[in-house]
């Protein structure tokens, strides 16, 4: 391939560390706009979440244009599992923007005083989104193949959230708006943990060219 | 001139078949053993060792002087025609040994066909490009020739086009139409497999996308091998691809293999177009 194809696909790969570094820091300060009950973090989130969906048009319009060159091989599969990858982005970004939306609600309210344990997941999230983001950034297969199963663990965490928060509300009605909003965020955080499993799921097909996707022995049980 | 039966051969009419798993589908057809093979002094081919899959499309990629169209030329003794050629190793088709003393080189060419870079209709008729093949196999009656042109011509995607002006001149045709005649010309005579090199490099876009669409119906009756320098055109056409450089076969696997994942650097490099 020529020279500017080269080119572009050093944008295409620009553009897409640049939009992962922007997801992860939208999580961050969604999950602190949370646990520091921050208003302005919150605002903050939800405006920046433009910033990632232009991000994904951009990169999808790139990836298109270096697809109607037809590239092969390691190319090619950059080129798909950017589309997917900024697909997942942009999807993560969403989830931020929920929780800081749950966040300034539940902000205007007092705190409530469970033994649900979200910010422990909060932490989990993050960090599944984090490390399968480092192993895309430095082309790391085998650390985004360890991320994989932790996702069991987060989806654990959610279903137990979810019946603790059920069986509160139902003893205190007075907490329901509370509950509601805190389930919602458990959800969202859910969904990182799967969106940062597809990324390191993309990550092993960029660089092993083997697809993981579904697989239930990779998929294993959480440590 | 000898009966070669196909005299009362029947011909049928090659339908697209619903995708059914075919057991044959993997059977090799063409084996070749350490086959090297020299120009003079100069070793155009290097110990290739590789088998054809039977009904399959082959496709044989590398930059010029790999070594790609030789290789080709091995499977129906076309080197045969070349001054100081020496071949050591062996091509086995269908198990047979096509070098052994009891292989006759003409005979061996009707069961290998081949189409060229550039299309070499005969300067004759549309009919007769065809007929002339046939009748010198054997076939002599006017009705079953003429079925036989016809079911040639059908099977190539060609007859639509050429039905009203069958006895007009073939060079007539426009560049893509004539390489489908001598497709239609080639498998007019039942082959087992057909050799194609670069078949379409001469053709506009519209004319490439019928002759590679023909190819994928071909394959459902006939075995493939087709040297290309187009890479898309391989991905796009063939189930197997081999990548030559300077001689050897430096990688041989699936197509979807070869062109999304390929195991060795160096065929990633000719097909990302790092060299080549």
């Amino acid at each position: 391939m020529s020279v500017h194809f080269d080119q572009e696909l050093d944008e295409l790969k620009k553009k897409l560390l640049v939009m992962a570094g922007n997801a992860e820091t939208a999580v961050s300060r969604a999950i602190r706009s949370f646990t520091d009950r921050d208003d302005d973090l919150a605002r903050r989130v939800k405006q920046d979440d433009t910033i990632l969906d232009e991000f994904e048009k951009e990169i999808d319009e790139v990836a298109i244009n270096l697809l109607a060159k037809a590239p092969l091989a390691s190319e090619l599969r950059l080129i798909t599992v950017a589309m997917k990858i900024s697909h997942d982005l942009e999807r993560v970004g969403d989830e931020a923007t929920t929780i800081s939306r749950r966040a300034l609600e539940l902000n205007q309210e007092p705190k409530l005083h469970t033994e649900v344990d979200l910010p422990n997941m909060a932490t989990l999230g993050l960090a599944m989104l984090k490390e399968a983001l480092e192993a895309f950034v430095n082309r790391n297969p085998a650390k985004a193949r360890a991320i994989i199963p932790r996702d069991k663990q987060i989806d654990s965490l959610n279903k137990q959230l979810q019946r603790e928060l059920a069986s509160y509300m139902v003893e205190r009605p007075a907490t329901i708006t509370r509950c509601l909003n805190l389930m919602t965020i458990s959800k969202s955080l859910e969904r990182i943990g799967d969106h940062a499993t597809n990324i390191a799921e993309e990550v092993v097909y960029l660089h092993e060219g083997e697809d993981i996707r579904h697989d239930p022995k990779i998929k294993g049980s959480a440590k | 001139m000898a009966d070669t039966g196909f005299a009362n051969l029947k011909f049928k009419t090659i339908v697209p078949a619903l995708p059914v798993e075919d057991p044959t589908r993997n059977t090799s057809l063409i084996v070749t053993d350490a086959l090297n093979l020299h120009y003079g002094e100069a070793q155009a081919l290097k110990s290739i060792s590789m088998s054809v899959r039977e009904r399959m499309v082959t496709a044989l990629i590398g930059p010029s002087g790999c070594g790609k169209s030789t290789l080709l030329r091995c499977f129906n003794r076309m080197n045969d025609l070349i001054d100081h050629v020496r071949i050591t190793g062996s091509v086995k088709i269908g198990g047979q040994d096509i070098h052994s003393r009891d292989v006759d080189a003409i005979e061996l060419r009707k069961r290998v066909g081949m189409v060229f870079q550039k299309s070499n209709p005969f300067p004759k008729t549309i009919h007769e490009n065809i007929a002339y093949a046939l009748r010198l196999h054997g076939m002599k009656e006017k009705a079953e020739l003429d079925e036989a042109v016809e079911q040639s011509l059908r099977n190539a995607a060609l007859w639509d086009e050429v039905k009203d002006r069958l006895y007009t001149s073939a060079l007539g045709l426009s560049g893509g139409q004539q390489q489908r005649l001598c497709i239609a010309r080639a498998i007019a005579i039942q082959p087992e497999i057909i050799l194609m090199d670069e078949p379409a490099s001469a053709l506009d876009p519209i004319a490439t996308g019928r002759v590679e669409d023909l190819i994928l119906d071909l394959k459902k009756d006939f075995t493939i091998v087709i040297v290309t320098h187009n890479m898309q055109q391989a991905a796009r056409i063939s189930d197997y691809t081999a990548f030559f450089y300077l001689g050897e076969l430096i990688e041989y696997d699936t197509t979807n293999k070869i062109f999304t994942n390929p195991a060795k650097k160096q065929t990633e490099d000719y097909v990302t177009g790092r060299f080549g």
